[in-house]
């Protein structure tokens, strides 16, 4: 017993003390969970058609992941981070102090962001931004007055909608899709139903009133979701009247349960959003270290090959899942052929 | 009893034992109320267990069991072997991309054989077959170039959709904005199935494979993910339990009782309680961050998990300790023993049982935790590679078997619904196992006095 517990201790203490880096041979990758499915996707052809071992993706979210990316270099720290939105000056500036200087950013092609309901629950078949902003705004113009939102039925504001308790489930701050939603339909409603005007004619500058366009109420109608699309589905399925907010591709899977209304009169769908038409669509990133390529064995054959024509063209599996594909895709290839960073011309 | 009661007793009446007075009565009833609330009480949690072992079974079970077409594919060496010198470096150049057409064209032809569907395309097939049964094919070949030129029969996976319309998941009137699967489509696999190319069978791939991509639930398997669990399994029981039994064994018996070892008992209990997630925390700032030990390996996920079981295992060791009584130290210091002898050759072997009980019901606790392996890198598409050799196992990225679950109930595709549930189905059978292995050990060498 008693050398039993020397060697345990021992083993213990070379494991916890043994700093001895461990050489990593597999590409390691963190971030949105939106982009999540379509580096899985990579990750798993890359793993069959190459010698390297078969990329790690983790989720949790696009903040989440650039966080970790700007952690430090090293081969403790993720390679490539996934993001559903823009890399902010702010985590560049993170980024920099801690010694990730080199940032590649590839764009990989572009979501569309949809609302769904429960596909037996009422007909929320089409909406406008202005519609979604008077039911989720925090202040809205009524009868000519900014009001703290008052609505608490879609039909209040628009005959043309149901007669429904408003119940919406949005994506949490943490998401890179609460952004666009903030931008491409909250600040849109707002313009368009003058509530931003409003704000301004009261006294606010122009970036408060922004700033206060997509602000969401807080009084319970609008939900934040914090999980996955598999939690807003799960809310959808107990709330009839429940609108979700979800990528394209995760309401393709869903078919069966959900249905989708439409944006300013347009479906969404691959086509729409690639030729503009769906106004609410964002582009998708990857974020490489440079410093890491060399480094870690397969990092760069991974990002040349995620843009390659096979996986991120028009026929490829990516489009297939879901993706909308980038028209600038060879522009993109080029760029990471050259291990092209960000601030460096492009 | 007292004095005051002493009154009373005498203006009672005069009481038959075989006549009950209005407070036996109400006495008696009482116990019979507490009975039936007693009843009600295990009623509940009985009806409950049943409806969630029923709820994961009728979930689960399907993931057992996996749909395959049986296509005859013709290894192209025109396509597969341009160089024609079937050197395996020029045969690798051929990707999965150019494989999954020979397999449409295989599947095409069965369908066209069989006399329907003559309108169709190669790319009617895409939905039909599992985006896995190209790197399955290409394996083969690279395997055994010698197949080139040949028509080979290869059992395919069917994609999900089509294995979710035979599980009775997917329904015709549903899937009119599916784009994954048209009813045409449905129609080409009931002429299939009548024709015997496509066959249920069980889902071997599900207990023994890798995880797989959201484009594939079809593949999805929850084998690595469990070798994962083994693994951290492995360092927590190398860690825990002699650290564990040697720390209570000092505490227990030699320590002195003072402020100090108060405090110190104080803290154990405490860090019991303390919520799995830390130990995550903990463990991405010591073990990776400052220790540099990999991310997502089972190795720091098993030291992680053996922080969070120490507490338990040395709280269950005391306890069996102290159940022995001290008649037996006493006996052998009164013979001439050493105290440590008295306690290893004494009093551990009398306490054993109760310390592997407690040690495997923590094991078992270790097992099911998801959250301290979020942190670490653990959960997401992780479980893809087979560990070369047994110490890579340690190191190399792996999952866990609650991870895997977690992960799989996040994706969209239903299918990995299913899965999630079949894997649940698993991990409780290594908990019922493991469970029942801590009673039988308890019921054979518990010693009462």
């Amino acid at each position: 017993m008693k050398t039993v517990t020397f060697t345990a201790s021992a083993l213990a203490i070379i494991a916890v003390s043994g700093t001895a880096a461990f050489a990593r041979d597999n590409v390691q990758v963190a971030g949105s969970s939106t982009v999540l499915p379509y580096a899985s996707i990579v990750a798993e052809a890359f793993g069959e058609n190459f010698d390297f071992p078969t990329p790690v993706v983790e989720s949790g979210g696009s903040s989440a992941g650039l966080k970790r990316f700007c952690e430090g270099v090293g081969t403790n720290t993720i390679d490539i981070a996934n993001a559903s939105r823009k890399i902010r000056d702010k985590e560049i500036k993170t980024c920099a102090d801690n010694g990730v200087k080199d940032i590649m950013e590839v764009r990989i092609g572009y979501d569309g962001i949809v609302f769904a309901s429960q596909k037996d629950g009422p007909a929320f078949t089409a909406f406008e931004p202005a519609d979604l902003y008077n039911a989720l705004g925090a202040k809205v113009l009524k009868d000519g007055a900014l009001v703290d939102n008052p609505y608490t039925k879609w039909n209040e504001f628009n005959a043309d909608l149901p007669d429904a308790d408003i119940n919406a489930f949005i994506p949490g701050t943490k998401h890179g899709t609460r952004e666009v939603f903030e931008e491409k339909v909250l600040l849109k409603g707002c313009e368009d139903t003058g509530a931003m005007k409003a704000m301004v004619d009261a006294g606010m500058s122009e970036k408060d009133a922004e700033a206060g366009c997509m602000k969401v109420r807080t009084d319970g109608k609008s939900v934040d979701i914090d999980g996955d699309y598999t939690e807003t589905l799960a809310r959808l399925g107990s709330n009839p009247n429940g609108v979700g907010v979800f990528g394209l591709a995760f309401y393709e899977n869903n078919t069966d349960t959900l249905k989708v209304a439409t944006m300013s009169g347009v479906a969404p769908s691959t086509e729409t959003i690639a030729s503009g038409d769906y106004p609410v669509s964002r582009p998708l990133y990857f974020y490489v270290k440079k410093a890491h390529i060399g480094e870690i064995p397969g990092l760069k054959e991974y990002a040349e090959f995620f843009v390659s024509d096979d996986i991120a063209g028009p026929d490829g599996p990516l489009a297939q899942y879901g993706l909308v594909s980038d028209p600038e895709l060879a522009k993109t290839q080029q760029a990471v052929a050259d291990e092209v960073t960000m601030g460096s011309g492009m | 009893m007292s004095d005051a009661t002493h009154p009373a007793a005498h203006k009672s009446p005069a009481r038959s034992l075989h006549q009950l007075d209005a407070r036996t009565k109400r006495r008696n009833a009482s116990e019979r109320r507490f009975k039936v609330m007693g009843i009600v009480a295990i009623g509940i949690g009985l009806a409950f267990l049943v409806l969630l072992l029923s709820t994961i079974v009728i979930n689960g079970s399907t993931a057992f069991q996996q749909t395959f077409i049986k296509v005859p594919v013709y290894l192209d060496p025109a396509k597969l072997d341009k160089s024609g010198n079937r050197d395996p470096d020029d045969l690798k150049k051929a990707t999965t991309f150019t494989y999954a057409p020979l397999v449409q064209n295989g599947l095409l032809e069965v369908v066209q054989k069989a006399g329907f569907g003559s309108e169709l395309s190669k790319s009617d097939m895409k939905n039909l077959i599992s985006a896995s049964a190209a790197s399955q094919v290409r394996d083969r070949v690279l395997a055994d170039p010698s197949l080139i030129g040949k028509t080979v029969d290869f059992e395919i996976f069917a994609s999900s959709r089509v294995d979710g319309y035979l599980k009775g998941r997917v329904h015709r009137d549903e899937i009119a904005l599916d784009k994954n699967i048209s009813v045409a489509q449905l129609d080409l696999v009931d002429s299939l199935r009548k024709d015997g190319a496509l066959h249920k069978g069980f889902n071997w791939t599900f207990i023994f494979g890798a995880d797989a991509s959201d484009s594939r639930a079809e593949q999805a398997g929850i084998g690595i993910a469990m070798l994962g669990s083994f693994y951290m399994m492995l360092v927590v029981l190398v860690l825990a339990l002699p650290i564990g039994v040697a720390a209570s064994i000092y505490l227990e018996e030699f320590a002195k009782k003072n402020r100090f070892t108060d405090l110190i008992e104080v803290n154990i209990s405490n860090l019991a309680a303390v919520p799995s997630i830390v130990f995550g925390i903990l463990g991405l700032a010591a073990f990776i961050q400052f220790a540099h030990l990999p991310q997502s390996a089972p190795l720091v996920g098993g030291l992680v998990l053996t922080l969070m079981t120490l507490p338990t295992i040395i709280i269950s060791t005391r306890a069996a300790l102290k159940a022995v009584p001290p008649s037996i130290r006493d006996a052998a210091l009164g013979v001439g023993a050493s105290k440590m002898q008295s306690v290893f050759h004494h009093v551990l072997p009398l306490a054993m049982p109760g310390i592997l009980t407690g040690t495997i019901i923590g094991l078992a606790q270790a097992l099911g935790e998801t959250a301290p392996l979020l942190l670490i890198g653990m959960v997401g598409y992780v479980a893809t590679n087979t560990p070369e050799g047994f110490w890579d196992g340690f190191v190399s990225p792996n999952s866990a078997m609650p991870a895997q679950i977690y992960e799989w109930a996040k994706r969209a595709d239903p299918a990995f619904y299913e899965r999630a549930w079949g894997g649940i189905i698993i991990l409780l059978i290594f908990l019922l196992g493991m469970n029942l292995i801590a009673i039988i050990l308890r019921r054979k060498f518990e010693r009462r006095w």
